[in-house]
């Protein structure tokens, strides 16, 4: 307090502060600070949301004139059969790959919490499919599905199992998919074993002396306390799955244009868009794409948010 | 008390099992991709599958590196990602301090917008973006790609923020007092103080403009311009039965990310695990 005072004393001391009082300086220092970000913000995420919006009602193709066609790009998409197809695609991703990758991050997160000899060497190893860059794991993983010599059929081959056909086979290519980003779930896990750390001790000593087993004392004070990352990575999971792009342009062959993956079974919305851009040049159909992709993901996140009141705990919980 | 000690171990025993088992699992891949860009392609492309072979052939990386124009792409990546920490790291801490140690009318509105930013996909923007750097005459320039980095992303924003929350009030009002501006208690006193926040922001920004595939993809046509990622995508199309060469290629991509992983392996879990406080 006396700090503050006298802090107002020095600075409303100097000559060229006569003119503004110490909130007009502070909210001038404020919008300078933010300046870059507000620019940001306008010139790359406002003004193209409008002019996406404005694009999605026209047959803009870049190079002719266009027309205003209404609602024409929106009644389109419901006789594209690509675009159907690429739907559900998408949400197979989000149906499969997301609690998949989320169960399997939070057992990462359990067993590197366990007071174990060695997890900084286990953390640093489970993490590291991470530090592989996106393309270059798109090569490698394609290889290992190679049906004949790759090393998945060749393990599977040990058990005497014949192998599926991985990313040549309509059905399997994308479970291989999912099995591709299991790979990579260490980073999730990251973000729960920093929730882990925050679940208090004597909560779980003191269930101990009360007889609750391993299972309950997950069940009812480790999965409470994380639930809220639980719903984080959820919504993050979901974002990312309804965007799923690189490995599948690169593993289906999205370059050459046509159909990705064998029968457009790696056409995910993204690619789908992609191709309607920038190799048909129909910027109008992508924008109005772009806005139904968007809704959909406002809608299966709104539905998990509302869902959440009920098994979300933020107790304790820094809510900022 | 041994026997207390070893009933312990026993306890302990499953856990090593499952954690070892699942670390050589994660692994296997990395030996797959090494092992297979050390064979010829007459090895990879036998039955049964050898695991080791003799002599290696390191010729392969050689090979791979000239096909193709390896030397240039590595110089644009690095160039690129080199351009993009520095944007995240100037415009993500700048901003931040306004977000967090200024105390004006409009800090808390615009911490929720900044995180509305943060989930909004997209899958909106990319084309209309696309249709704005194409007006201004930037296509086949690098400028669609770094400017954006100086104008600040979200989520460095938002890292360097909850960063700067943790340095106490009274260390940037100690300076106020002394009639510091609040230029000068960001460049003096804050930026001095968050060293940690930096790392981070530089490792994480690095490895995510490392591998960036759609951005280069979309605004960069020209084959001398292109990053490692195009590079090694068109490598695939050309060399599609070389798997050899590729594993070769893709090693090469990798291993400088591994490297700076096991420099700033601590700044990467910390950049990770700071969004937890997001609730």
């Amino acid at each position: 307090m006396h700090h503050t005072e006298l802090g107002r004393v020095a600075v409303q001391s100097r000559p060229a502060s006569t003119f503004l009082t110490l909130k007009q300086r502070k909210n001038l220092w404020g919008i300078l600070f933010v300046s870059p970000w507000i620019v940001g913000l306008v010139g790359l995420v406002l003004y193209p949301m409008a002019l996406s919006l404005y694009y999605s009602f026209t047959n803009y193709d870049v190079v002719g004139s266009y027309q205003f066609i209404g609602l024409g790009n929106y009644q389109q998409m419901l006789v594209d059969p690509t675009f159907r197809q690429s739907l559900y695609n998408t949400l197979y991703l989000v149906v499969f790959m997301v609690p998949v990758s989320l169960v399997a991050s939070l057992a990462y997160a359990l067993l590197l919490n366990l007071p174990l000899f060695g997890q900084r060497l286990f953390r640093t190893l489970l993490y590291l499919p991470q530090m592989v860059p996106t393309v270059a794991g798109a090569l490698l993983w394609m290889w290992i599905f190679n049906p004949e010599y790759g090393l998945i059929n060749t393990v599977l081959g040990w058990f005497h199992i014949v192998g599926p056909l991985w990313l040549n086979s309509i059905s399997w290519s994308k479970p291989s998919i999912v099995l591709m980003n299991l790979w990579g779930t260490g980073g999730a896990a990251i973000i729960f074993l920093a929730g882990l750390r925050g679940v208090s001790p004597s909560l779980i000593e003191a269930a101990k002396i009360d007889g609750a087993n391993l299972w309950q004392r997950f069940w009812h004070i480790t999965l409470p306390a994380l639930s809220p990352l639980l719903l984080f990575n959820a919504v993050m999971g979901i974002l990312s799955a309804m965007q799923y792009f690189t490995q599948a342009f690169v593993m289906g062959g999205g370059d050459s244009g046509g159909s990705v993956g064998l029968g457009n079974s790696l056409e995910f919305a993204m690619v789908y868009l992609y191709q309607v851009a920038f190799q048909d040049m129909r910027m109008g159909y992508a924008s109005a794409m772009g806005w139904v992709l968007f809704l959909i993901m406002l809608i299966l996140i709104s539905i998990l948010l509302v869902a959440s009141s009920k098994w979300v705990y933020y107790e304790g919980w820094k809510r900022s | 008390m041994t026997s207390t000690l070893s009933r312990r171990w026993i306890q302990k025993l499953p856990f090593y099992v499952v954690l070892v088992g699942l670390c050589m699992v994660v692994m296997m891949p990395f030996f797959w991709m090494l092992l297979s860009s050390l064979k010829t392609n007459q090895q990879l492309f036998s039955l049964p599958v050898r695991w080791w072979v003799w002599p290696l052939h390191f010729d392969n990386y050689t090979h791979a590196l000239s096909l193709i124009p390896f030397w240039a792409q590595l110089r644009n990546t690095v160039m690129l990602s080199g351009l993009t920490v520095l944007g995240n790291v100037l415009s993500g801490s700048f901003v931040a301090y306004g977000l967090s140690k200024v105390d004006w009318a409009g800090r808390r509105f615009l911490f929720g917008v900044l995180i509305a930013t943060m989930l909004l996909p997209g899958v909106v923007t990319f084309v209309p973006t696309y249709l704005i750097f194409r007006n201004l005459g930037w296509l086949n320039t690098y400028l669609p790609l770094i400017v954006p980095t100086f104008l600040g992303s979200p989520y460095y924003i938002f890292l360097f923020r909850q960063f700067f929350l943790t340095i106490p009030e009274s260390v940037s009002e100690a300076a106020r007092v002394d009639g510091a501006s609040e230029l000068r208690i960001f460049t003096n006193v804050i930026v001095p103080l968050s060293g940690p926040a930096f790392s981070a922001v530089a490792v994480l920004s690095f490895v995510q403009a490392w591998t960036e595939y759609i951005g280069p993809l979309i605004y960069l046509n020209v084959p001398s311009q292109w990053t490692l990622s195009l590079g090694l995508s068109a490598f695939l199309n050309r060399y599609s039965a070389e798997w050899n060469l590729m594993m070769a290629a893709a090693v090469v991509f990798t291993v400088p990310l591994v490297v700076i992983f096991f420099i700033g392996n601590k700044y990467f879990m910390r950049g990770i695990s700071f969004n937890t406080d997001i609730g």
